[in-house]
């Protein structure tokens, strides 16, 4: 029977049909944890006596939590100390893998999984955190769990789970340069809406898909969960195979044949049926900026700030009024016009070393406007590393950047890194929630390239903005090259087992 | 999980609808690390309130709680639910539950039970005039009892079924172990595996320090 990709893999991990209402029994691939929704997961499992089942599919790091500044001290929050210790206390106790901060492969959850290459394609992945859709761009069935069903699967590597709706989400035409993936995924939530995915997994499909990069595939997959959807996936294919072989956990010899074998037949049945399909035309994109305070409030950087009484539904009347009021904004204004005081460069939408890369290639010998706060947080130590290798530290330091380590940083603030009150950032993360960022904060989510050339003009800019300046400079800067290609990824050159 | 038949105690009318969870525990409380001890955390916000039912002596040892309708809207954080059993709580009447309290509810053996809005205001008047009066909850026959009132609730046959087995969805899916078993037996050898850690080599992470 002709079936969708989610259903093919959904198929695969089916331990047991349910019956009578009862939800079917899924095995889970790989079991990703962190600080925050942890602690209790594993107290549970102390109280009812209980082991996890499969330590050699769990894996912990470090991330909503840490510091990004004097990472060799100790950590000056005592409740982000706390949650911390008990995460490594609970590793230790329970023989869990954990990459603590420091360690090379600290880092956000959802780069440290597919640079280790442990995110692969076909697997079920899942993380008390909702983000762990950015497994999706594999070909698996990634998604947020809760704090139980992290208990659950720790015990059992199992979840129970009622079946998904699907919708195919065709994205064909090209991409202008300029315009990246995060452009992408932001016009689809303004399109369907913050809860226009609920209850679906959504499969990006079509040509403007499949000449995206691995990297650019994660950023779309990542905000899944911003238009309400509980996964994302994106059929595998070569660029795919091509970013896995190699890594740290990447099959070898004769299994690396069999799981090739294996991953080609992940993709829609030309027949199957989706639920709901809906297109869009990559062509027809430009930068797209938000400009209220939840990520289906975006618009395209050209446009204006809308004006309330010009829109006809109640409930989005209401919501438009009052984000406009709590990000300080003048209705009809022109979107570009707007000024930030910081610009955060980073997260598990925008945080991996192409986005670094990028932003790096259309800020090299400049400066940042002044009066612009501009973060640079890696996703994981060991893009870190690679973008140290390659200079750009030097690079975003010169531009008069702030180069930090590894975390989840300003994307929503629950270490130092955050907005004051009324202070305006472009940021390259995924959620613009009133207060996300820090109290009172306002949060524009833009693409890295639409935050390299805001923070080299100050107000929310692209780079034909900087091409409009008459930059000489940028002239020279190959914009095919900017986004969308895939470029090297990280050295995968020495293995050490431990 | 305890198996839930019947349990008697004392009833607490709490008259207010849409006790969010925001008010069940606020999410200052959200940060600590432990699954126990939320108690102190439980409807915090109106503890500081001598009038407070749960503040009134006859009420403090409580374990059915009598709500308003919409009880346990908003945030999906199971901490409300850890915050009501801690307290002592066994179960929750209300005309209305909130989608996903109800379903946490049922994962951590506290009886979500559903009871017509005309009958939790004859309860509401039993348990004010008499402070103090005991609550038998009956889950076998799906009826709550104080003094000479019975009146029915309702609760799915699955969770019925699951709170009466003393089964958490734990202990449920370990049913069937040996199926799980099954399937892990089966699975490709190519499929990744955590455990022996492989990576690149450690490399000393050099730390960022605040600008001038």
């Amino acid at each position: 029977m002709a079936g969708t990709l989610a259903e093919k893999v959904w198929n695969d991990h089916l331990v047991r049909r349910g019956t009578d209402g009862e939800p079917d029994l899924l095995y889970i691939d790989l079991h990703l944890l962190h600080e925050v929704t942890s602690p209790q997961a594993f107290e549970g499992l102390r109280l009812a006596g209980r082991q996890v089942r499969r330590t050699d599919l769990t894996m912990a790091t470090e991330d909503h939590n840490t510091p990004t500044l004097d990472i060799d001290l100790p950590i000056a929050d005592l409740t982000s100390r706390t949650q911390i210790q008990t995460l490594r206390n609970n590793a230790k106790e329970f023989g869990v893998r954990i990459h603590s901060l420091g360690d090379a492969d600290q880092g956000i959850v959802h780069q440290v999984g597919p640079q280790l290459g442990l995110t692969q394609p076909g697997m079920t992945v899942v993380c008390g955190d909702s983000h762990t859709s950015t497994h999706g761009a594999f070909g698996g069935l990634a998604f947020g769990i809760g704090t139980s069903e992290v208990e659950h699967v720790l015990a059992t590597q199992t979840l129970p789970l009622q079946p998904f709706k699907t919708m195919a989400i065709n994205v064909v035409g090209e991409l202008h340069p300029g315009t990246t993936s995060k452009d992408i995924i932001l016009a689809i939530i303004a399109k369907i809406g913050t809860g226009g995915g609920q209850g679906y997994v959504l499969e990006y499909r079509g040509e403007a898909i499949r000449k995206l990069s691995m990297e650019a595939r994660m950023t779309i997959c990542n905000m899944s969960i911003e238009a309400g959807a509980r996964a994302g996936m994106i059929a595998p294919d070569q660029t795919t195979f091509d970013y896995i072989q190699g890594r740290p956990h990447a099959p070898e010899g004769a299994d690396w044949d069999a799981a090739v074998e294996y991953w080609k037949t992940l993709k829609s049945d030309d027949d199957a049926v989706f639920d709901v399909e809906i297109e869009l035309n990559a062509s027809d994109l430009e930068p797209f900026i938000t400009w209220g305070t939840n990520p289906g409030q975006g618009l395209p950087l050209s446009a204006t700030v809308p004006v309330p009484e010009e829109i006809a539904d109640e409930g989005e009347r209401i919501a438009a009024e009052r984000a406009i009021e709590y990000m300080g904004l003048t209705p009809g204004a022109p979107l570009r016009d707007i000024k930030v005081d910081t610009v955060f460069m980073g997260s598990c939408t925008n945080g991996r070393i192409e986005d670094l890369r990028s932003i790096a290639k259309v800020i090299k010998g400049k400066h940042k406007a002044d009066d612009v706060r501009v973060l640079v947080v890696p996703a994981s130590a060991r893009v870190r590393l690679q973008a140290e290798a390659e200079g750009l530290d030097r690079i975003f330091q010169d531009f008069g950047a702030e180069w930090r380590n590894a975390g989840c940083s300003m994307c929503l603030g629950m270490n130092p890194d955050q907005l004051a009150p009324g202070e305006r950032s472009a940021s390259t993360s995924n959620r613009n929630f009133e207060g996300r960022q820090g109290k009172g904060g306002r949060t524009h989510l833009v693409s890295p390239l639409v935050a390299a050339a805001t923070a080299i003009r100050g107000t929310l800019s692209s780079i034909s903005d900087l091409v409009a300046d008459g930059d000489e400079e940028f002239r020279d800067i190959d914009m095919a090259t900017l986004d969308g290609t895939p470029l090297a990824p990280l050295d995968p050159n020495v293995l050490v087992q431990v | 999980m305890e198996k839930f038949t019947t349990h008697t105690g004392v009833g607490v009318p709490l008259r207010r609808s849409n006790v969010d969870t925001d008010q069940i525990i606020p999410a200052v409380y959200l940060k600590r690390v432990t699954r126990t001890g939320f108690e102190d955390a439980l409807f915090a916000a109106w503890r500081g309130d001598e009038s407070f039912v749960l503040n009134q002596p006859a009420y403090t040892r409580g374990s059915v709680l009598v709500a308003g309708p919409d009880f346990g809207t908003g945030s999906s954080r199971e901490h409300a639910v850890w915050a009501l059993k801690d307290y002592g709580f066994k179960a929750v009447l209300s005309p209305r539950f909130a989608d996903i309290f109800r379903g946490n509810s049922g994962k951590q053996g506290l009886l979500a039970a559903q009871v017509a809005q005309e009958d939790i205001e004859l309860l509401w008047k039993i348990l004010e005039t008499k402070p103090g009066t005991e609550v038998t909850v009956d889950l076998e026959n799906r009826v709550a009892t104080a003094d000479d009132v019975v009146v029915p609730f309702q609760v799915d046959d699955y969770t019925r079924w699951r709170l009466m087995e003393g089964l958490d969805d734990i202990g449920l899916t370990l049913q069937h172990e040996s199926e799980i078993t099954e399937f892990e037996a089966s699975r490709p050898s190519h499929k990744p595996r955590t455990l022996p850690a492989k990576h690149l080599p450690s490399v000393t992470i050099e730390a960022a320090r605040p600008v001038s």
